[in-house]
Order: structure tokens, then sequence, then C-alpha cells
């Protein structure tokens, strides 16, 4: 040790000998031994960093349905399993002859998790309450015809037991109860909430960050960024085996992979397709599929000249390499789909009538008056995948003589500039509102006005200064059919007059890919038309 | 530390010459006020230029609020309700007024009061940086002065390469390593996050949240078991953090040793006979403190900062995560109100360092 230079007294290299013993004792007394979750709670790893509101009536992001979902019913509830539509808060429902009167019949022995009963005046306030509060999720019941002004009136108590809702036209009825299946159609728990409440805002602000539903589960904890913790609602009618639900935000994939193979956790939910792979080898591991209900697309604006002229965003649909995307960069986490309704919706089919064909794409662009292709802008948010399919789209579009230049944005700036209708084209992910297939008709194949005026922001159509002139009267007529096998013929007729006329380049719907424990049971990620469902998950034990 | 020929610090030299002659008290209190005035300065400056920059990048938090399918009219509402229709120079004047106040506003992010949020989120930060640095200073500054003393031979060789390694190894990469091998493969440390999922639930019920720093808070609790465990948890990003310390530390050591052992005194003290331990770790190291006092607050200051990557790897809700999640949301309340938070810990380490300074070096008092 002559390297050392000399200490001034033997005292200090005791105390400093003692530190570092001391320090790494602390990093050695951890367990070596495999972990497990406690066997009655059920712990997820998740990016929840979306996650902003708990109130049903605000709540519009990913992660908030996956929460809400669990801590509030509502009238009509989707099976977990099947997620096909069953009783929730209202025992039965009926429509009036005129097909403009609803009629709900509530279960009053149902209870909320404060204890309180569910009572009409419940669902009534619940519902207008969405309507007053006029949130962003709003529209889901405003486009029943529903309005401030008039919410007392339609929706109101019949007696103790029967609610009723009175809407502007003869809506299908599958339309109105697929609404109601929706977060924002959730039963609050009016004294609870009123006992909360500042000012006018009828509890809004309190619930943002607490519960009171009568759902499966309650709100235990919420530490933004950081974890949700849910309990079992002990008033549910068939109590949760997971007593506890604990979802954590892990941002990166390979720390979630870590958690799961170490058996911290028993879902990981946003593994990359390597990590995946590396799940599917471990026989302790298994992997499930859910198609979700996001489509991936891109859109050409109108306004721009090249892009309006007939022919060219036909030329650009033979452009996009389908099948490579998606069997490289996002295997496993797409499927080709090339239909503005995602499988599993009424209507939606499966028709792929393009593939990657650059020699058919250059005479069409020849055609259309392009032979040397020109100039455009791509308009992308800078996330690791969307930027992949850009340089795959950049590459494809580029080999027909398109020049294509990325332009990465955070998601708000390409929100901004999509909504001023100033993008060229963009590469946007569209997630449905609602089980309905008219929450995307609505938006690809709908629009009432084109005029700049009409500020008509949230629907696609008018973002990309799409008229849609052939598919709008199909879409407003769709919504009131009553017969449902002719709605749905409406729908695929639709989706296949936009494969020649829209603008709109549809490519994926996405695919989760989840990683669990193996004696992991009973988890629905609520497909393509809900959000997560945690109560009829079990664990058994060996 | 009588022998003080080597430290030079011309600022407090001046400062010295000014105020020569006054009694200590109220020079102490002269450089409390003027300590104040230019916090006040330096927070202005930093809420000004941070607003500044807030409103000139193409985000827009109303938009943010209200999400992708909001009409164009609940978009206004949400515009006017955060008062973004109004004159930015008002903006900022209503900004300052709520900040004077106390009120930091509230996160659309989290929909909580950013104060709540920050609050939540620094003592996550300031474990992990704290330890860290104690880490690096325990460690980097033998390495340094082991280093200089051996300059050219062997274990100089070896102590400069690992600090190399340090100063070139990205920290997400070295993270990911390190949890693949001690958590993933040895099973040594903890896992991500601050606490198994089991021992979240006791520490919920069992601590009660004194200071928000779960180390502090389970240990005046007594509950031992939730304390290990958040030791196992955080032992690890602090290695990974502390490493990184360690190297700049002890380059920069090694560095004001080598300068300090050149110097006339050294030479004089050993001709003295002075034993050339006391030689290296009182005179030349009591003199190459000044300026590494400055690097040591000034790696601590940055660590508090918190580490984005480090923090996403370990899933740690610090500081740094909390304001880049905020900043990707266009969530310019939490930007702002995390970036006071910061400029005041710089000021307050600034503080800290003067006052050692008057401490190490006697021609600062």
């Amino acid at each position: 040790m002559g390297f050392l230079p000399p200490l001034w007294s033997s005292r200090g290299t005791r105390l400093g000998a003692s530190v570092a013993l001391l320090f790494a004792a602390s990093v050695f007394t951890a367990p070596a031994a495999l972990a497990e979750t406690p066997a009655d709670t059920l712990v997820i790893a998740n990016t929840i960093d979306d996650l902003k509101v708990l109130d049903p009536a605000e709540s519009f992001e990913f992660s908030g349905g996956d929460v809400i979902n669990n801590l509030y019913d509502k009238l009509i509830e989707l099976d977990p399993k099947t997620l096909k539509m069953g009783p929730g808060l209202a025992k039965s429902w009926d429509v009036s002859e005129d097909g403009k009167t609803f009629t709900f019949k509530i279960d009053t022995s149902r209870k909320f998790a404060s204890g309180n009963p569910v009572r009409a005046e419940d669902v009534v306030w619940s519902l207008q309450r969405v309507v007053k509060l006029d949130k962003t999720p709003s529209f889901i019941l405003t486009q029943f015809g529903l309005t401030k002004d008039n919410v007392e009136d339609t929706v109101k108590k019949v007696d103790d037991e029967t609610v009723s809702i009175t809407v502007d036209r003869p809506y299908a009825p599958s339309f109105l109860y697929n609404a109601l299946t929706a977060d924002v159609a959730s039963i609050v728990d009016e004294k609870l909430a009123m006992e909360n409440a500042s000012g006018d805002d009828m509890g809004n602000e309190w619930l943002k960050t607490h519960s009171a539903g009568a759902g499966p589960y309650t709100l235990r904890a919420w530490k933004p960024n950081e974890s949700v913790i849910m309990e079992a609602n002990e008033n549910y009618p068939t109590v949760p085996a997971m007593k506890r639900v604990f979802v954590r935000h892990v941002p990166e994939p390979a720390t979630q992979r870590l958690l799961l193979e170490r058996g911290d956790i028993d879902i990981a939910r946003n593994l990359t397709p390597e990590d995946i792979q590396a799940v599917e080898n471990n026989d302790k591991l298994k992997v499930e599929d859910s198609p979700r209900g996001r489509i991936y697309y891109i859109s050409g604006n109108q306004k721009m000249k090249e892009l309006a002229t007939p022919g060219v965003m036909q030329a650009i649909k033979y452009l996009i390499d389908y099948d490579g995307i998606a069997n490289s960069f996002l295997k496993g986490q797409v499927v080709v789909n090339q239909q503005f309704l995602p499988i599993g919706f009424l209507g939606a089919i499966d028709d792929k009538p393009f593939k990657l064909d650059v020699e058919k794409a250059k005479k069409m662009l020849a055609d259309a008056g392009y032979p040397d292709g020109f100039e455009v802008e791509l308009l992308v948010r800078n996330a690791q995948d969307r930027l992949a399919v850009a340089q795959s789209v950049q590459n494809t579009l580029g080999q027909a003589g398109i020049k294509v230049n990325i332009k990465p944005a955070t998601g708000s700036e390409v929100l901004s500039i999509y909504r001023a209708r100033k993008a060229e084209l963009t590469l946007e992910v569209w997630g449905p509102d609602y089980p309905d297939p008219n929450t995307n008709a609505s938006v690809f194949a709908e629009n009432p006005d084109n005029s700049d005026a009409a500020q008509l922001t949230g629907n696609l159509s008018w973002r990309n200064a799409y008229a849609a002139e052939a598919t709008t009267k199909m879409a407003e007529d769709a919504v009131v059919e009553k017969d449902t096998d002719k709605r749905a013929k409406m729908y695929e007729e639709m989706q296949r007059i936009g494969n020649e006329k829209s603008p709109f380049v549809l490519m994926f719907q996405y695919q989760e890919q989840d990683g669990m424990q193996k004696n992991v049971e009973g988890f629905s990620t609520g497909g393509a038309v809900s959000s997560a469902f945690y109560k009829a998950v079990t664990k058994t034990t060996e | 530390m009588s022998v003080s020929q080597g430290a030079h610090d011309p600022a407090s030299a001046e400062e010295e010459a000014a105020i020569a002659g006054t009694g200590l008290l109220p020079r102490i209190a002269g450089r409390f006020g003027k300590t104040l005035f230019s916090l006040f300065v330096t927070l202005f400056g930093l809420l000004l230029v941070t607003f500044a920059i807030a409103r000139l990048v193409p985000l827009d938090p109303a938009l943010a609020v209200v999400g992708p399918r909001a009409t164009q009219a609940q978009y206004e509402a949400a515009r006017k309700e955060m008062g973004l229709d109004q004159p930015i120079p008002v903006q900022f004047v209503n900004y300052l007024s709520d900040v004077v106040r106390g009120d930091f506003g509230r996160s659309n992010l989290t929909s909580r009061p950013v104060i709540d949020d920050v609050r939540d989120a620094f003592p996550a930060t300031l474990e992990l940086a704290t330890l860290a640095t104690l880490l690096g200073v325990l460690l980097g500054v033998p390495a340094g002065v082991v280093s200089a003393v051996n300059q050219g031979r062997w274990p100089d060789h070896v102590l400069r390469v690992v600090g190399l390694l340090g100063y070139s190894m990205p920290v997400f990469w070295l993270g990911l390593i390190a949890l693949l091998i001690f958590y993933g493969q040895l099973g040594w440390v903890g896992g991500p996050g601050q606490l198994d999922v089991s021992y979240e639930l006791s520490y919920e019920l069992d601590v009660t949240a004194y200071t928000g720093s779960i180390l502090i808070d389970s240990a005046l609790s007594g509950a031992w078991d939730v304390f290990a465990n958040a030791l196992t948890h955080i032992a690890l990003p602090v290695f990974v953090l502390g490493y990184f310390s360690l190297a700049y530390i002890s380059r920069m050591t090694r560095s004001f040793m080598l300068e300090q052992l050149g110097q006339e005194y050294v030479t004089a003290a050993r001709v003295k006979g002075v034993p050339e331990g006391r030689v290296i770790w009182v005179h030349a190291l009591g003199n190459a403190m000044v300026p590494l006092i400055t690097v040591i607050a000034l790696s601590y200051a940055a660590l508090l900062e918190g580490s984005v990557l480090t923090e996403t790897v370990f899933a740690w809700p610090g500081l740094g995560l909390y304001i880049t999640q905020a900043l990707f949301a266009a969530d310019l309340n939490a930007v702002l109100g995390g970036t006071v938070v910061i400029g005041v810990a710089f000021i307050v380490l600034n503080l800290l360092s003067d006052l050692l300074y008057t401490v190490v070096d006697p021609r600062a008092r």
C-alpha cells in the first residue's frame, strides 16, 4: 500500500473504514430470493404520466379510462371478457314507440362505495352534470341533443326506480346504449360529491383527485407520475378477488421487464417487441395479445394543391409498406387495418385493398400530373415508434419521387398545427371515444361544414379540409337506422367509399401485448371498445 | 491552517479590503442582506426568462388541458379560464402576484397545486442527490489526493481511467446495466421505485410524513423494515449517480492538489520537517479545499436539478422527471414552479459555499 499517502491519524483510518463498511452492508442486506407480489394484490407497471384528472365528466386520457372504469359503474356495463353489454346500475332499459324516449330501471339495491344507496336522483344528477360542466368528453352525451338549457327536462327522474332520457331524433338505440357505456356516463355519488363541492363546480375540483362511484374499486391514493392504488369496494355485489390494485408508473420498458422477471409485478403493459420475445421464452411468464381501438393513419390536407389533386392521395395509399412495418419494428404491436373502424366494432370490415406498389403509384402520380413527384411536409409526434413509421413512409414515398420532409413536434404542437388546418401530411393515431361505429365515422367520413369559419376542430375530415361529400349524409342516416344489420351495412359501405375517395391513409390498428405472470387470469385491457377491467382478475397460487 | 499562500479568491480579497476594520456581526449582516437582495434579483430574472421561454415555445397549455377532441368553444373557454387570452406582460404580472402570495398555480398534468407536486417530488431528488454527493466526496476527494501524490505512476493511471469511464459512460446505460446485474441477476438490491409494493402499503400505514423523505420519515417513525427496504432501493441509483459525481470530484481534486503540491510553502513545510501526511492532508488539501468547495457545491446542485435519465431508469419520482414530463405536456405552471425550486436550491448552495469559504479560508473572514 505504498502508494497511499500517509494518513495523519490511525483513528481517521478506522472511521473511514467503518463508514465504507456500513455503506457496503446496506447494499448486501437485500433479499436475494425472487420476490412475489402479495396474493390478494394485483401489481401493474404502466406509463401513467398522461393521467390528469379522475373526474369521469372530464377525464379523456387512456390511463384515466383504466382507473375510472374500475371506480365507477354506468347504467350499462360491458362484460370484461366478452365486451358485450349487460346490466350495470340499470336492471333493464327500453325505448318508446317514437324512438326518442329511453327509460332505465335503476337497481336500487346497489350502494356506492361510501355506503350511500344508488338513487334515481344520482343517475339524473350525474348525466346532467356532464352536460352542465361541458368538459371535453361531454359531446358523447350532447350529440343526442342534450344541451345545458334542456337537460333538466330531457334527463329526468320518472319515479324512485326509473330515469328517462329524451333525445332530439329517433336515434338507433344501439347508438345511445353504446354511448352510455363510455366513462363519461359514469354514475357519481351525488351526496358525497356535493359535500365536497366548491362554488358551483358540482364537485369537479374534488373529483379530479378522489372517487365517488359504485364500481368494483375505490381510489386509495393517486401520486401523480408515481402510482395509483385502488382498494376493493366492499359494497360491490361480487367483491373482486384482488383486494388491492397497484399501478406503478414505470416509464422505461426495459425496467418493466426486469420487474416482471424478478416477480415484483404481475403485469407489464409497455413492453417492446424484444421484451415480448424474452417474456415468451420465460417459462414463468406469458404474453397476452389484445387488439385495441387505436387507429394509425396518415392524412393529406386538401388545402394543399398537390394533395387535393385527384389520384394523388390514392397513389400515396399504394406507397406504404404496410406488411413491412407491421412485421419489423412494430411487430406484435400493430395489425394491418386499412379501414376507419377497428376490428371489434359494429360494421368493421377486414378489406385490405392496398399494398406497397411503387410502379402503380408512379403511374397514378403521372396521370395526376406529377410524374416527378413533389415535395411535402410530414407532421409527426416525436415518439420513437411514430418517427420510425415516418422514416419508412419517407423512404417509400421517395421511391415514387415524393420528397417527404419529416417535421417532428411535441404532441400539443402537432395538435395546434393540425387543428388550425395548417398541416400537409400528418401521421397520427385516433382512438374511438365510445364503442359505437359513429365515433369514427363522424370524424373520418362526416363533415357537416367544410368552411374555415365552421371551426370543427375536433373533426378529422374538417382538419384536413375534406368535405366527405359522398359519406356525410350516410353517416348522418346511420345513427338513426334502427335495424342493426342495415346499420352495419351502411358503415361497411362508408369505409369502402373512403378507401376510394378519402385523404386518409389508414394503416394499422394497435395491438397491446402484455407480459404477465403465468398465474394471472382474467385481466382484460378492454379491447377495442373499453378500458382495463380488474374485477375479474384472479391469481392462482401453487 | 495558518499557512495559506496557495489560496486564491480575488472576490473575497476585494471584499475584505472594502470592509476592513468593521466588526464581524455587521459584516455577516451585510453579507446576508446582499445575499437576500441577490436572491430576489436572481429569482425574478429566473421567473422572467422561464416565463418568456414558456410563452414563446410553440406549446399550447390550453390545448393540453382540453385534449384533441375539444370543440373550439371548449378550447376558448379553457384559454380564458387559464388567463391565456390576456397580453403576455399582463399574464406575467398576474403570475408574479400569485407567486408572491405563495400560489404557484395548479398543474394541468396532475390537477394539483404545483407546490404540492414539488413538495412530493423534491425530497426524492434530495435524498438521491445528497447521498450521491456524499459518496462522491468521501471517495472522490481521497482518490484525487492519491492520484496527485502519485502523479504519473500506476495508481494515478488507474484512478484516472476509472474517472474517465465515469465521464464518458452514458448514465442511462450504466443505470440499466447496473439494474440488470445487481437487481435482475444477483438480487442484491431492490428494484426500480422507492419501495417494494408490499412495503409501499406498510409505508402508507406506519409512516408519518414528517419531511417527505422516505428514509428520514421511516426512521423517525421507527418503521425500520420500511427504512431497510428503502435503503436497498436507493443504493443502486446512489451508486450510479455517486460514480459520476466521484469522477468529477476526483479529477478536480487531483488538479487542485497538483497545483498546491508545486507551491513553495509545501517545500518549506517539508524542509521544516513537518510529517508528510500533515503536509498533504492538512496544508495542501486545506488550500485545495477552497476551490473544491465550489466544485462540490456545483455538482451537488446539478444533481438536485434531478437527473432525468437516472430517474427514468429507476422509476424514481423526482423533480427531474416531474419537470421533464411537465414540459412535454405543456404544463407551464409546473415547469415554472419546479424551476423556482431549483433556482432557490442553487442560491442556497451558493450561500452555503460562501459561508464555508469563511471557515476554510481565513482571508475571507
